[in-house]
């Protein structure tokens, strides 16, 4: 088998109001897989995926493509995770879509002229060449989650986690980004809500209790399970020790 | 929303919108010096700066008297020092006042009319202005669209919920209820600024923000910057020897 691309071991992770967010959580993520991330709101999942990239540090082991998560690998740990944020709002703040995408490349140290480049060919790929000029301010939503996106496949990174990527989408907003995402080759990690999503883009899920993994596997079977379908019939969703 | 006129106005096609920001900079600040220094309003500085204004309004082919109301934004400030001015005995500083005040706020909303905001302030960053204060500017101006936008949807929220339908009251209820719109969307905004840091910090930021690259200033530019200071400089000579 090969080696997993994250490896997660025991974390813990505590807000400054003593909430327990993360209560001794064990995950890996392998090349070429699409993992759901299902489970209530204020279970984990997001402040789960904030340690993949740096961005919280709990008690605990995380490495990303063999690389412990830690300050001094800090840089290198944000090029390989491409995070995208839920709320594009907060992820595109430059002036201009073409200075934005361009933001994490520079980042990286490439030079202006190669950090405009990539961000060029990344806006290519998410079908979004034509706006580069345009504000972000005036972008509709399904435009702002394409260039969120290319912020982050212009910094060329191994693995994408994208955190609830359906919020705020219509139907055709919803199925252009899905066949997107299924172009892309990156091993993924998505937060979501949405089911029907999840169905055709993840290979296999897992569900988040207070805190804890408490099952992965198959798609079906989790949302079976937990009754996570939202057609499902009425009852009890299941809760696990 | 006025930042939202000013920037349709400011991405259409003109002769001054075609210029470096920095070339347009640079005419402002001698245009400033100009108004600040001349030491006599008469008619003709009165004339001549208006004509000086109007010219470039026509040259950005911007809609006359929408910036020209616009600019009368300042009126206000400046009046209050004219009337302290006039109680003093001193009606020639008044009217000073008044009109370097108005020709000021016109020229800077001139300028800001027809340069994009990303590149005047860039064209500012590559005069030496700190890249901390074009940040701040440039963050200012894109979130004001998002906080706008939250305080519209809050304020929709609260008239389907009844805001203003009291006549017993109202005055009051509507004061409170701004007051706590108020406070929530400051715990929004500081909500969202440290959303915003976490998503710069995800793209690799380290405490540093890259320049691109620095805008070019062309042939044309340098000719209307000559040009332009040229003009200037004579309106202000003739200004001085004609007071």
């Amino acid at each position: 088998m090969a080696a997993p691309l994250i490896e997660v071991r025991d974390l813990r992770f505590r807000y400054e109001d003593g909430t327990l967010a993360l209560d001794g959580v064990d995950f890996q993520l392998f090349p070429g897989e699409t993992v759901a991330l299902f489970g209530p709101n204020g279970s984990g999942k997001t402040t789960f995926v904030h340690h993949l990239n740096g961005l919280l540090s709990g008690e605990g082991f995380v490495s990303v493509c063999g690389l412990k998560v830690e300050k001094k690998n800090l840089p290198l740990v944000r090029r390989k995770v491409g995070l995208v944020f839920q709320d594009s709002d907060e992820q595109l703040f430059m002036p201009t879509v073409l200075e934005d995408v361009a933001f994490g490349p520079l980042n990286l140290g490439l030079a202006p002229e190669e950090a405009l480049a990539a961000a060029r060919r990344a806006l290519e790929q998410v079908g979004m060449g034509e706006l580069i000029e345009k504000a972000p301010y005036h972008l509709s939503a399904g435009e702002k989650r394409r260039v969120a996106l290319a912020g982050v496949l212009a910094m060329q990174p191994e693995i994408l986690v994208l955190d609830e990527p359906t919020t705020f989408l219509d139907p055709p907003g919803r199925r252009d980004l899905l066949e997107l995402l299924r172009r892309l080759p990156q091993a993924k990690i998505v937060v979501t809500h949405d089911t029907s999503f999840a169905r055709a883009l993840a290979t296999r899920a897992l569900f988040f209790q207070k805190g804890k993994i408490v099952l992965q596997g198959p798609l079906e079977q989790i949302i079976q399970r937990f009754r996570w379908d939202p057609l499902a019939e009425p009852g009890a969703p299941a809760v696990l020790a | 929303m006025h930042h939202l006129v000013l920037e349709r106005w400011s991405r259409a096609h003109s002769v001054l919108h075609a210029r470096d920001p920095r070339a347009k900079i640079l005419l402002l600040l001698a245009f400033l010096i100009a108004v600040a220094t001349t030491p006599r309003i008469s008619l003709a500085s009165v004339l001549c700066y208006a004509c000086v204004l109007l010219v470039g309004i026509s040259l950005g082919r911007l809609p006359a008297g929408a910036i020209l109301a616009r600019a009368a934004v300042v009126l206000p400030f400046s009046a209050t020092f004219a009337l302290l001015s006039i109680l003093a005995g001193d009606r020639e500083r008044a009217l000073a006042l008044l009109v370097k005040s108005y020709f000021s706020a016109l020229a800077v909303l001139l300028l800001a009319a027809v340069t994009p905001l990303p590149k005047l302030l860039r064209g500012l960053e590559s005069l030496g202005a700190p890249r901390i204060l074009t940040l701040v500017v440039q963050f200012l101006y894109r979130y004001l669209f998002v906080i706008s936008e939250q305080a519209q949807h809050m304020r929709l929220a609260a008239l389907c919920r009844g805001l203003g339908s009291r006549a017993r009251g109202r005055g009051r209820m509507g004061f409170q209820a701004a007051a706590g719109a108020v406070a929530v969307l400051f715990a929004r905004s500081y909500a969202r600024a440290q959303g915003i840091h976490r998503a710069m910090l995800a793209r690799g930021f380290q405490g540093r923000t890259e320049l691109l690259s620095a805008p070019h200033i062309g042939t044309v530019d340098g000719l209307f910057l000559f040009f332009g200071l040229v003009l200037l400089l004579g309106l202000r000579l003739f200004l001085e020897v004609f007071r």
